[in-house]
């Protein structure tokens, strides 16, 4: 036997006792630590389904605040105002989002790409209360009113960085011969960048914009100094208005982001601040309504991926 | 260490005509000086393989056919190409149609995340041919060419990534084709597959050369042997620039040839 | 698959047989030209021996070409590797031939010892051996290469044959000696052909099975 393996044998018995019993620790620390992590996130689970599941009912949903003492009522206002809030925000952010991003992926190194990775780390850190009162004093001032117009912008602005990094992120996972290859059959780098590039990593793209979506839907302090409040905001009605008083398409639009608007997170703080136990109450439904909102943001982005992953693996 | 600076051959009269010519090339990355002196001439419709040892440059080579260097930041090029007569290298000249007149196939198949159709029409429909009358055709005929209809005319809608390696190697072949190239670059065409898809990509290449001129990166010497008419030896300088050593049928280069340098290289010995 | 390597295999083949025909030819005609006393013709032999050995070379070439370029294995490996050795033996047998001529040349005007028969027999014999040898090895036809050496014991049998006859005129006339001594190294060398065409038949087998098996004759190689 070599030497080796003579001192490997003496020490077979003791050594792989040891060795076992060192394995199952670990095992069960990671496992305990594991579940500790975990912990957290049941509890609030949990809590707010326990406590807020006893006022949600279809009411909940399809109607406009009461006043106090009048029972039913609903936060629609808030469904409405948080959809189209974030939908704006969605619609400014896109765009110069995913196209900086490209930018950065192709260009890392020129000034402008350099200033590019810079300015949106920077950007992302910001505290989104100080984003908030740009918005205010950028949007709101001028125009004289608080709108959903002023929220989509501040919320678009927090979804920046998000959505630059994670897209710049996913285009530097595909493979650079992808590129190549277009590029060796005479495409130009954009219509590489749109036909080849923008589809290989558009799942992971998607990921990252939902991401942000979900992140920005719970923000409450920009949307406290953008849009104030609006417990009358109901789409229908301003769509049925409009078009009674034979009013444009794109008037009627206007009109329904130029306005103050209701959000849920905006909802939640309001109602939790008050004394009416029924307000808290309905706090707590609101609170599970927005998660509700986020977790049906999330699987529905997970399905779609996986739906087309599985098609383009073939 | 001398250093033949004029490996620099006419045509060869009834060897077809030379469709590439290469004078005094030289490939800088910044101040790093990768390819020096580089004097070939490709012959027509024929197999010309390039081989030397790792890291001589003959990659840097053949990305100049098709001035896919010009993607790497910082590389410069000095002499000249000429495909039929004009130097691909002048300013003011298109690199879209270079690109679309000489073709390439990477080391690693690379398909599009797409159907296998929209893989080799994404070629032509660059060029703004979109009748779907004019697509099928095309893709049917590359499809044909780079013999892999039989196996997948009935999935042509299928993603391209569902192939196995051979075949998804032989698809970008048909997208290769697909823009009627003049010019076939192959960059270690057959590294990553099995000796038997390796055998049908060489077989194929057989078939292409009747109406394609292909230019073949190889480290296999044996796929060069088999499969080329004529074959290149490169090796680096002291200056680690890559210099061409020899360049002359295959048949000589591999039972007499006649630098010291290639037979080592040839019998294994090198190194 | 493989079809440039097996167009290049039937090229040689192709190659090997008309090497085989002019190698035939030669020995019938050095023969011919040694019976018709046609001196020119004996010259002649020379010219076509050299076209001989230079298609050899031209095959040994294209072998070394097609070993090189195609990494043949197996069956392949040993086809080719056999085709060098029958080259060589083809060429060889051009040599016999030539050194016919060569004792024609030398004859000069001096009459046979009387009219050839049994000479031109062992050449009619040997050439037709070769020919169907020749064959078998390129239709690797292992039946028929098995058949053919046995075919030289009527070759030694002729050679005995000249043998003792030639024995007889030495001892009824000394004189005659010299042209004795030739007309028995024409015998030899056709005895010779024939010893070389088992040589081929051994190849075929070989290409086949994969094992070298020395056919020997009926009766014993002593001269």
């Amino acid at each position: 036997m070599s030497h080796f393996a003579e001192l490997m044998e003496r020490n077979r018995v003791s050594h792989g006792r040891r060795r076992k019993v060192a394995n199952a620790v670990m095992l069960s620390l990671t496992g305990l630590l594991t579940a500790l992590a975990l912990v957290p996130l049941f509890w609030i689970i949990g809590y707010v389904i326990l406590k807020g599941g006893q006022y949600i009912n279809l009411d909940f949903f399809i109607h406009l605040p009461r006043p106090l003492g009048m029972p039913g009522g609903g936060v629609l206002s808030a469904i409405e105002g948080t959809l189209v809030v974030t939908f704006l925000a969605a619609l400014f952010a896109i765009p110069p989002g995913v196209l900086a991003a490209f930018y950065a992926a192709r260009y890392p190194n020129t000034p402008l790409g350099v200033v590019l990775r810079f300015s949106t780390d920077v950007l992302s850190g910001v505290p989104s209360i100080v984003v908030g009162l740009f918005a205010y004093s950028v949007i709101v001032v001028p125009m004289g009113h608080y709108s959903g117009l002023a929220g989509g912008a501040a919320l678009a602005v927090i979804m920046l960085p998000t959505i630059i990094r994670t897209t710049e992120e996913m285009l530097k996972l595909v493979p650079a011969t992808l590129r190549e290859a277009s590029l060796g059959l005479g495409a130009p780098e954009w219509k590489t960048s749109l036909n080849v590039l923008f589809p290989a990593a558009s799942s992971g793209i998607l990921t990252g914009f939902l991401l942000a979506l979900a992140r920005a839907a719970g923000e409450t302090a920009p949307l406290l100094m953008t849009t104030l409040g609006n417990e009358h905001f109901n789409i229908s009605q301003i769509f049925t208005a409009g078009v009674q008083g034979h009013k444009s398409i794109f008037t009627i639009l206007w009109s329904i982001v130029n306005q103050p608007v209701d959000s849920l997170p905006l909802t939640l703080w309001k109602y939790a601040q008050q004394p009416y136990p029924e307000r808290v109450q309905q706090a707590w439904a609101v609170a599970l309504v927005l998660m509700l909102f986020v977790l049906i943001v999330n699987a529905t982005a997970r399905v779609w991926i996986q739906r087309r992953n599985r098609l383009m693996k073939g | 260490m001398e250093i033949s600076e004029s490996v620099f051959k006419p045509a060869v009269e009834g060897d077809g005509v030379a469709k590439v010519n290469i004078k005094d090339l030289a490939v800088y990355y910044g101040k790093f000086r990768a390819l020096a002196g580089i004097n070939l001439s490709v012959h027509e419709k024929r197999i010309t393989a390039i081989i030397g040892p790792s890291g001589c440059g003959k990659s840097t080579l053949l990305r100049s056919f098709n001035r896919m260097n010009d993607l790497t930041p910082g590389c410069r090029v000095q002499g000249e190409i000429s495909l039929d007569g004009e130097n691909i290298y002048a300013p003011g000249v298109d690199v879209v149609d270079i690109r679309r007149r000489v073709g390439m196939v990477f080391q690693r198949a690379n398909p599009f995340p797409k159907s296998i159709y929209d893989n080799v029409a994404y070629g032509p429909r660059l060029y703004g041919i979109h009748r779907k009358a004019d697509l099928d055709e095309i893709v049917e005929k590359s499809i044909h060419q780079a013999a892999l209809w039989e196996e997948v005319k009935d999935k042509l809608h299928q993603s391209g990534l569902s192939l196995s390696g051979g075949q998804q190697q032989r698809l970008c072949i048909a997208r290769a084709l697909a823009v009627e190239p003049e010019v076939i670059l192959m960059d270690e065409p057959a590294s990553a597959l099995d000796p038997i898809s390796t055998l049908r990509i060489e077989e194929l290449m057989q078939e292409l050369k009747k109406d394609y001129t292909i230019i073949i990166v190889t480290h296999n010497m044996q796929q060069a042997a088999r499969v080329s008419d004529y074959t290149a030896m490169m090796m680096i300088d002291e200056q680690r620039a890559g210099r061409m050593i020899e360049y002359d049928h295959t048949n000589i280069i591999f039972t007499r040839p006649k630098d010291k340098r290639t037979e080592d290289y040839v019998t294994g010995r090198f190194g | 698959m493989r079809k440039t390597f097996e167009s290049e295999i039937q090229q040689l083949k192709d190659e090997l047989l008309l090497l085989g025909s002019m190698v035939e030819q030669q020995i019938l005609d050095s023969v011919e030209s040694l019976k018709q006393r046609d001196i020119e013709a004996s010259r002649h032999i020379y010219k076509t021996d050299a076209q001989i050995n230079a298609k050899r070379y031209a095959i040994e070439e294209q072998v070394m070409i097609a070993i090189a370029t195609q990494q043949p294995m197996a069956h392949d490996l040993r086809l080719l590797a056999s085709i060098l050795e029958v080259a060589g033996e083809l060429e060889r047998m051009g040599d016999y031939a030539k050194g016919i001529a060569t004792v024609s040349i030398r004859m000069g005007d001096q009459p046979l010892l009387k009219p050839l028969i049994d000479i031109p027999r062992m050449a009619q014999k040997s050439a037709d051996m070769l020919h169907r040898a020749l064959t078998a090895f390129i239709n690797e036809d292992v039946a028929a290469a098995r058949l053919i050496p046995a075919e030289d014991d009527e070759v030694d049998g002729l050679y005995t044959q000249v043998y003792h006859e030639l024995m007889m005129f030495v001892i009824q006339d000394a004189k005659v000696i010299e042209r004795a001594n030739w007309l028995l190294w024409v015998a030899h060398n056709l005895e010779r052909v024939a010893d070389r065409v088992t040589n081929i038949c051994e190849r075929t087998i070989f290409i086949a099975t994969g094992e070298i098996k020395e056919i020997g004759s009926s009766s014993d190689e002593s001269t």
